[in-house]
């Protein structure tokens, strides 16, 4: 760092890929313990599975990213993935003809979550953190009352089959969860969208300093809006792998969104936005899961997860800020 | 939700000078007596039905002062919800029913909240994390240790102590006369000692503040110790009124964000540095009228939860929606 210092440009590119770095290297440390305990899980085919069901989160991490990155926060992650496995239980009904029209439903549904939250934001001023609060209780209330708390339906094999299908002798992997093929497109789009394009750059610059962008002509407001709508869509994306793997039920999605929110940081995601990357959060929430995967090979219980998130987000935001302090 | 949205607003307006506590307490008056109207409960604008409705403040009413203050110094509280039920479930467990262990019991619940808030307001003050990242930390941290432990109800509080929550003084319920010396006390320091003056300045202008040489650092501890101290009161009072505490009673509860809610709707800035403690209390007054109107009209629980969702964005959009800049 301190040879760096006379090149700002290099330097910040140094401490982003230092982040990136310190989430892989958790990744790589937690999954080293797990193999410790389970040698198993080095296998090929345990690693897919492993994959498979950290992808919902590492899809999460991704959408949340660009909230983040345009400076706020999306609570209403959770509450989306609960209302996507309600909904589509209700609306499928077990009939597997249906589950096209449906899934196009949910991401109207999702898109209607995200642009309400992105509005409520950019045009009501609302605190991103409040706004989403109250689309969080909203969405969710709305997905409670409409199955009465006790959810109805199936979920027919085509639509699950997203989440749990996994083929058989693939050449080079072997076996090949759909979900993981699911979550490889996300993450490539995801990074496309973020790091390839201008409109990455702008979302970045939002994040960074919103009167400074808005005066260098970017779409502040559209371009806020979009993020919201991007993690909302990717919740719907999320809620449709869950319904897959662990069926219906009301608390699909409960606290998620704090988790994708904890995977961005880890990942070196600055919180109220300006910096972050895309393999940042997905190492973050690679490292989020092996976490959980951990806890359970130790047998703890599942309530000390919620413990164990809240001091990893005070040692991840504390770090960040103790970093920052000695560069400036 | 627009048909609140417009008194307000049109209010401010033509009587400039109607402070905002006045013009909220008129609207809850309303609603409450339109809906007793409206469905032919008229019994309700009635002592008995007033008693009532003032009781339901009383738990809101006690986090939202000590809310107040966090808020006031620029600052949020994320964790009170987490630490009610902390604070619930330690009062029954520690108590079992023993009246000899109320004070032993009350003593310990204090300690923790104050232990409790130092360490939110070190994280935020002396560390400089972000407010809504350590304090949400913190409450994940309690809930998860406490989730962790007590599975069931363990206990019940001593029959003396659950007698508190039910007496009345002079006519008027004890917890409500608890509410009222708690705000007075409130208004108090905030508006008449040089303690209350310094949380305005460091709210208003942190870096004037720190030049004028106040220790901003120490004052934002303080707020969030006296944000943690309301919240073991509240939390103390529900344990008191449900005879036992339950791990999930502050989450249910939504009192995290509604005191958050109650209190800009009082008027007060979230960014810090304007409002008081009558704005709050008129806050709560007209959550508990709306609260109330909902099961006068016989509103399903999860719609509930929908409307709340919708009224906390639209009650926070009213005062927001003049800001010029841009919020994340």
């Amino acid at each position: 760092m301190t040879v760096l210092l006379n090149a700002v440009r290099p330097t910040r590119r140094r401490t982003a890929w230092l982040s990136v770095n310190l989430a892989l290297v958790i990744f790589v440390v937690l999954y080293g313990v797990i193999a410790i305990l389970q040698p198993n899980y080095l296998d090929a085919a345990l690693f897919m599975n492993f994959l498979r069901r950290a992808a919902p989160l590492i899809i999460l991490a991704c959408g949340q990213l660009f909230v983040i990155l345009s400076g706020g926060f999306d609570l209403s992650m959770g509450a989306v993935v609960t209302l996507v496995v309600l909904a589509a239980s209700m609306l499928i009904g077990g009939d597997p003809d249906m589950t096209w029209t449906v899934i196009a439903i949910l991401y109207a549904m999702g898109l209607a979550v995200g642009l309400a939250n992105g509005l409520i934001v950019s045009f009501l001023k609302v605190p991103s953190i409040i706004a989403t609060l109250g689309t969080m209780l909203l969405v969710n209330g709305l997905a409670l009352a409409w199955s009465g708390g006790a959810p109805r339906g199936d979920l027919p094999d085509n639509f699950r089959n997203l989440g749990r299908l996994v083929l058989k002798d693939v050449p080079l992997v072997g076996s090949l969860p759909i979900a993981v093929v699911i979550l490889v497109v996300v993450t490539l789009l995801a990074w496309w969208g973020l790091h390839a394009t201008a409109y990455g750059k702008r979302l970045l610059a939002v994040g960074d300093n919103p009167r400074a962008a808005e005066l260098a002509g970017v779409p502040v407001k559209p371009t806020r809006i979009s993020a919201f709508v991007v993690s909302a869509l990717s919740a719907v994306t999320a809620g449709i792998l869950i319904g897959g793997f662990s069926g219906v039920s009301v608390n699909a999605g409960r606290g998620l969104e704090l988790q994708a929110i904890a995977a961005c940081v880890i990942g070196g995601a600055q919180l109220l936005g300006g910096r972050g990357t895309i393999v940042g959060a997905l190492f973050g929430a690679l490292s989020l899961f092996a976490l959980f995967t951990l806890l359970n090979l130790l047998g703890l219980p599942q309530a000390l997860r919620d413990s164990l998130q809240g001091l990893i987000l005070i040692a991840a935001v504390g770090v960040t800020v103790l970093r920052y302090r000695r560069s400036t | 939700m627009s048909v609140n949205a417009t008194p307000v607003a049109m209010t401010r307006r033509g009587f400039r000078d109607v402070p905002v506590p006045v013009v909220v307490i008129a609207l809850a008056a309303l609603i409450y007596v339109t809906a007793a109207i409206v469905t032919g409960q008229a019994n309700q604008i009635s002592a008995a039905g007033l008693t009532g409705l003032l009781q339901r403040t009383v738990a809101l009413g006690l986090v939202g002062l000590g809310q107040t203050f966090a808020i006031l110094v620029g600052s949020i509280d994320l964790s009170v919800a987490a630490l009610i039920s902390t604070v619930a479930v330690l009062a029954s467990y520690l108590m079992q029913g023993d009246p000899s262990m109320i004070v032993p019991a009350i003593a310990a619940c204090v300690a923790l909240s104050l232990g409790v808030g130092a360490i939110n307001g070190v994280l935020v003050a002396y560390w400089g994390i972000n407010p809504l990242i350590a304090t949400l930390s913190t409450g994940l941290i309690l809930q998860g240790l406490l989730s962790a432990s007590f599975t069931f109800l363990s206990g019940s509080v001593a029959p003396s102590f659950q007698a508190l929550a039910y007496q009345n003084l002079l006519g008027v319920p004890l917890p409500v006369l608890l509410l009222a010396v708690f705000a007075l006390a409130a208004w108090f320091v905030l508006a008449k000692t040089r303690f209350g003056a310094h949380l305005y300045a460091a709210g208003g202008n942190p870096d004037g503040a720190k030049l004028a040489g106040l220790r901003v650092q120490r004052l934002v501890l303080g707020a969030h110790v006296i944000a943690s101290f309301a919240a073991c009161v509240a939390g103390l009072y529900l344990a008191a009124r449900l005879q036992s505490g339950t791990p999930w009673i502050g989450r249910d509860g939504i009192y995290d964000l509604e005191s958050i809610a109650i209190v800009v709707i009082g008027g007060t800035l979230l960014s810090g540095g304007k409002g008081g403690v009558l704005g709050t209390i008129a806050g709560v007054l007209l959550f508990a009228s709306l609260d109330a109107s909902f099961n006068m009209f016989g509103v399903d629980a999860f719609l509930k939860q929908v409307l709340r969702g919708a009224i906390v964005i639209a009650a926070v959009s009213v005062y927001a929606v003049r800001n010029r800049g841009h919020v994340a």
